[in-house]
């Protein structure tokens, strides 16, 4: 089981596991509740490069959609396309529905992500 | 939420669980459970609204009749005392100022329920176009609270509450003075979600009783408090127009399918010419339905293109929640859609294929009596 203290936070409220050379994304619950019912992903593809910040997939609740941005530079290795059919997984289980597993390409970026901590203010003060 | 304004069911939707956002100034719910749980509720058993930030304007005077017929684009002049009748106000370029629904009272007295986002720019308008008729307008929207009971079960759950027959309201029919748990009202059997039910106007104050009296009522039959959220979905399954999407001031009733409510025949009305001449020499586009035959989600304004070319724009699409299909529905040129099967919708940097579908998607299963 994934935890919140074991994790790091973009501004646009992703979380980021990190696993030696790799890390999985996802989206916090913070985002997924603002969201509502989340009904449709759309995914990159495997080999996939992205830079910092940039725009790597969609989530999209009845309401609204909403891009999903890469924490740190990376190049997609696996996708969890169970989501594409269980968009809702995202809703009752935020930290196991992860979108997918980089390869990170600048380790030094992970200093600009925000701690569990940090991560709890930046909520407080959105809501 | 600073600055928006408070509607009689705000405290106490955001002491309930209700999600809070700013909607055309005010302060209201946008979801208490869940979107699809609330649609889910209104078209199987019974959902509760708080609309109160609808604009009422009363319409008295000896010319009251003869200015509706002038201002608004419906045919008043066979009404009888406490039908309604739903209608467009156009500007004389023919475009949309507002749709509302116009209770008649009497012959000389009706009362006209507009969008909240409109209020001031319809009154400024109404004003305008009352100078040469007997008339006077008075602004109750302060003063008039307003919900809506949705849904199959609406009727048996808002009985509970009230000596007056129900059953006798028929179909875009009202009665004043209806007491619902001890409060006066006025009740219509009318709606925005394709469902049977009522919307029930009070004073402002009173409003809270007769909702809380309604959860109580139909606690058990499985009554929800429904937000803003689904009644954008209900309303769109149900083929039911949004100001600022299907209508607006850049787009004609007879663009968007609502001739029906256009009565050319009764003579000069303001969009009158305009309106005419599209009918008589060609409507420049068409309101479509679609469904997605590939995966994603039509938004508002995504582009409609065919064979590469754009041909007009989604007005509304969801993934349904009753029909759960990606559908939609789109304003496109009329020319260039005649004889078309497909289309594509500009997804980001896709183009998903799409068929033309019928509209409503949803098939009403209001009581008519």
């Amino acid at each position: 089981m994934r935890e919140m203290k074991d994790l790091l936070f973009t501004n646009e409220h992703e979380w980021v596991d990190v696993q030696g050379e790799e890390a999985y994304v996802g989206l916090t619950e913070f985002a997924s509740k603002a969201l509502g019912d989340i009904v449709f992903v759309e995914l990159p593809e495997v080999d996939d490069e992205f830079s910092m910040g940039d725009s790597f997939g969609v989530v999209e609740s009845v309401k609204a959609a909403a891009d999903m941005y890469m924490p740190i530079d990376g190049v997609v290795t696996e996708l969890n396309t169970e989501l594409e059919d269980e968009p809702a997984q995202i809703n009752q289980a935020p930290l196991e529905g992860w979108f997918l597993k980089f390869k990170v390409t600048n380790k030094e970026q992970l200093g600009e992500l925000m701690t569990p901590a940090d991560y709890e203010r930046f909520c407080e003060e959105e809501a | 939420m600073e600055g928006a304004r408070k509607t009689p069911i705000t405290d106490w939707n955001a002491a309930n669980g209700g999600k809070m956002v700013e909607y055309a100034g005010w302060d209201m719910a946008v979801t208490y459970e869940g979107l699809i749980a609330e649609h889910n509720a209104v078209r199987e058993k019974a959902g509760v609204f708080d609309v109160s930030h609808m604009g009422e304007v009363l319409v008295e005077g000896p010319g009251a009749l003869d200015y509706l017929q002038y201002l608004l684009t419906n045919d008043f002049s066979g009404m009888e005392d406490r039908e309604i009748l739903y209608t467009m106000m156009c500007y004389e370029n023919g475009t949309v100022v507002d749709d509302l629904l116009v209770y008649r009272y009497e012959a000389d007295r009706y009362l006209l329920v507009i969008n909240a986002g409109n209020v001031a720019k319809d009154i400024e308008w109404m004003e305008k176009q009352a100078k040469d008729f007997k008339v006077t307008l008075t602004n109750q929207s302060d003063e008039t609270g307003e919900l809506a009971i949705q849904g199959p079960l609406a009727e048996e759950i808002m009985q509970k509450l009230t000596d007056t027959n129900l059953s006798e309201i028929g179909f875009f029919s009202f009665r004043d003075n209806v007491v619902i748990a001890g409060v006066d009202c006025l009740v219509s059997r009318t709606g925005y979600t394709g469902e049977d039910g009522f919307e029930v106007y009070t004073a402002w104050d009173q409003l809270l009783t007769v909702w809380t009296a309604l959860m109580e009522a139909g606690k058990d039959m499985g009554i929800q408090p429904a937000g803003l959220g689904c009644r954008d979905t209900l309303r769109f399954e149900a083929g039911l127009p949004l100001y600022g999407h299907e209508i607006s001031e850049t787009i004609t009733p007879l663009e968007a399918g609502l001739g029906y409510f256009v009565k050319l025949k009764k003579g000069k009305f303001i969009g009158s010419d305009v309106l005419n001449d599209q009918k008589e020499n060609g409507i420049p586009r068409k309101l479509i339905g679609f469904e997605l035959l590939e995966r994603g989600i039509a938004r508002a304004d995504y582009d409609v293109m065919l064979d590469g070319k754009k041909i007009g724009f989604v007005t509304t699409g969801y993934l349904s929640p009753t029909l759960q299909k990606n559908v939609g529905q789109a304003l496109v040129d009329r020319k260039a859609i005649e004889g078309v099967e497909e289309i594509q919708i500009q997804i980001r940097n896709k183009q998903v294929p799409a068929k033309l579908v019928k509209l409503p998607l949803y098939k009403k299963r209001t009581k008519s009596r």
